[in-house]
């Protein structure tokens, strides 16, 4: 979208850049004079939120490969002496730890705001699955970073994660082998495992250049889901506009993170993972780390294992398809009540698999699972495709300006 | 959409309240007593009395079966036991450790322990294998003990947890576990214990330690005193993390009130 792209070089330095690399212009593009639709709500400072996390992940992140040692004998202890001898050490560990819980977090409100306001609807499909790819690659490395300290509760994790392989007929435990660099989960895995959670953020890091790129080719979805049609009544410029909202919501998402990191650091930790791993020794209780619990869920509520397998993937390729699994012509949940209600049952399901998932499984506790993982499925399959077709929905907004301003205002302008 | 949001909300809490079943199973498993600890919430601090009343538990009980991986220098540490340099010299010299090299002639050799050295394991059991062949289980190493065991906080214990700054589940239960010998014929059921059978029989009595501060010589003091000290052990770093962590919050808030306020005037004439 090209608004106000109106770079002009102010210095002789500028200048002679801007002719060899119009790089100065492609950031005063970005991030200046971008226009953004004016009436954004809090939940549109994400963006900036999940990028701040994800630099902060990388910065802490590299620290702490100076000082970890990635073999399983040497592995936990260096965790340790991160905590104990390292200055800070044990700042920055916690920080790295519960700053991938805040990301995750994060992310989630980013992905729930762009469900519930139809963010993934035409013209912008790309930006939407460029997204869901980022998901999957945050998880991924989350997962590898679970394993890194080696504790009792890395070890499970990492053994039932890749054990999940061995379910595909024929292939599986050749792949599970592979991956392993073995017959089981030892010292090679660990050690590629690390190798890979220093470079997934890095392709994270790629995916979200492409993320912001298509963003700023199709424009910001909003609140009301009406196109922009006057760049100079329904938007206003990034800077100051957008940025310093952007950094209020990062200040106050900080305070949360900080609360956790100082205060309560250890409580969305796992305490087995303070016991050093031990192959003899399995966990009366596994669990995975809180953001993944959902999915867990789902995989533990299905009784054949071939079959659960196939709903976690399902669960998590069908958003890549969410863009035409609805149907609606109406981009925004204000506009359509129907959605809405089923939009929270949505909600409602995901946490609910995520609380069973963090418990042991029961009789009672599979069958609820089962429903709920039939409450996940049933709205991206079922519901939002007919919903699009039958549902009445209220007036749209005729443009972004005419949806916030006073009418008066609106008129004058 | 408000309404619609207290009615999700409602859903919510009555799938969770019939989801937590699984903590009125668990009713014949007790939770450990919540105590009043020094060190708990933001302006904790750790009780340098109780600490060393602590250490001196571990050394004349805990440290006959369990390790305890920390080097003799933490001991020095102000935010900790807080003793004196020649104290911990003085002590480290009583315990003999196997130096990591071979000497000149080739031989492993022991030594008089240094305040840089690790604590060495107990004198009877040299390592894990020796101590599972002898008691039937390992003892865990204590350094990280406080922080390595837990019990069910349960609904909705486990929300409120997040606002109060519950962090001492694993220092309760140690506390718990150590008063939780309430069988006196099983000196191997307690009531805090997982699955009530414990490995470890009554570990201490009344008067088995004598303190020199006038503190009370019974099980509720030892308890507790050697809960504190390992929570010190597995977490010597809290109280600069407390102190650092207010400041960093202070910080935070005025930046985000300023943030607002500079927000709202540059929306202002954007309204």
């Amino acid at each position: 979208m090209d608004g106000h792209s109106t770079y002009v070089p102010k210095s002789g330095i500028a200048r002679w850049l801007e002719q060899r690399l119009p790089i100065l212009g492609l950031m005063h593009s970005s991030f200046i004079s971008y226009p953004t639709p004016r009436n954004l709500n809090y939940f549109w400072t994400f963006g900036a939120i999940l990028s701040a996390m994800l630099g902060i992940q990388i910065i802490t992140g590299v620290v702490l490969a100076m000082h970890y040692v990635p073999s399983s004998k040497m592995a936990f202890d260096s965790i340790e002496h991160i905590m104990r001898d390292v200055n800070f050490g044990w700042l920055v560990r916690y920080l790295h730890t519960n700053g991938a819980s805040f990301f995750f977090l994060a992310v989630y409100m980013h992905i729930f705001r762009g469900m519930y306001y139809g963010s993934y609807k035409s013209p912008r499909e790309v930006l939407w699955i460029l997204g869901v790819i980022i998901y999957v690659l945050m998880m991924a490395t989350a997962f590898m970073g679970y394993v890194l300290p080696w504790g009792q509760m890395s070890f499970a994790g990492a053994t039932v994660i890749t054990n999940l392989f061995t379910a595909i007929p024929l292939v599986g435990t050749p792949i599970a082998h592979w991956l392993w660099g073995g017959y089981a989960v030892g010292d090679p895995t660990l050690n590629r495992f690390f190798s890979l959670h220093y470079l997934l953020p890095f392709m994270i890091v790629g995916v979200v250049v492409l993320h912001v790129w298509a963003l700023h080719v199709v424009g910001q979805n909003n609140p009301d889901g009406v196109d922009v049609k006057d760049v100079a009544r329904d938007t206003v410029p990034f800077t100051p506009y957008a940025t310093v909202k952007d950094a209020f919501g990062v200040c106050v998402f900080f305070i949360i993170y900080a609360w956790f990191v100082f205060f309560i650091p250890n409580y969305l930790l796992d305490a087995d993972n303070y016991n050093p791993a031990n192959p003899l020794v399995t966990p009366a209780h596994i669990v995975p780390e809180w953001y993944l619990l959902p999915f867990y869920a789902i995989l533990r509520a299905i009784p054949n294992k071939l079959m659960g397998v196939l709903a976690l993937a399902a669960a998590m390729g069908l958003l890549v398809f969410l863009p035409w699994l609805d149907t609606s012509p109406v981009r925004s949940g204000k506009y359509r009540p129907l959605f809405r209600f089923f939009f929270w049952i949505f909600v409602i399901c995901c946490v609910g698999l995520g609380y069973l998932g963090s418990q042991e499984v029961s009789d009672s506790a599979t069958l609820v699972a089962r429903i709920l993982a039939l409450g996940y499925f049933g709205y991206l399959i079922v519901v939002l495709p007919v919903l699009g077709l039958v549902e009445k929905t209220k007036p749209v907004p005729t443009s972004i300006a005419d949806a916030v301003l006073p009418k008066g205002v609106a008129a004058a302008e | 959409m408000m309404t619609r949001l207290k009615a999700s909300l409602l859903a919510f809490a009555v799938l969770a309240a019939s989801a937590g079943f699984a903590v009125a199973q668990e009713a014949d498993q007790p939770k450990p007593p919540e105590q009043n600890w020094s060190f708990h919430g933001v302006f904790g601090r750790f009780d340098q009395a109780q600490l060393q009343r602590g250490f001196q538990v571990y050394r004349e009980v805990c440290s006959n079966c369990h390790r305890l991986s920390i080097p003799f220098r933490t001991l020095e540490d102000q935010d900790g036991p807080g003793y004196s340099e020649a104290q911990v010299k003085a002590l480290a010299a009583t315990y003999q450790v196997t130096n990591d090299e071979p000497n000149d002639q080739g031989k492993i050799f022991q030594r008089p322990g240094t305040p840089a050295d690790t604590f060495p394991p107990p004198d009877a059991f040299p390592n894990d294998q020796a101590a599972a062949a002898a008691l039937g289980k390992a003892p865990p190493d204590m350094w990280l003990l406080a922080k390595s065991i837990k019990y069910e906080r349960g609904f909705p214990w486990f929300i409120t947890d997040v606002f109060t700054g519950y962090q001492e589940d694993g220092t309760d239960l140690i506390y718990g576990v150590l008063t939780g010998y309430t069988h006196k014929d099983d000196p191997q059921w307690n009531l805090y214990y997982p699955g009530h059978r414990i490995a470890m029989p009554m570990p201490l009595q009344d008067g088995a330690v004598k303190y020199t501060d006038g503190t009370p010589d019974t099980v509720q003091n030892y308890a507790k005193d050697v809960a504190a000290f390992l929570t010190w052990a597995a977490e010597p770093t809290m109280m600069e993390r407390k102190r650092i962590g207010f400041r960093a919050i202070v910080f935070l808030i005025v930046l985000s009130v300023l943030m607002y306020l500079v927000k709202k005037r540059i929306w202002a004439d954007a309204h």
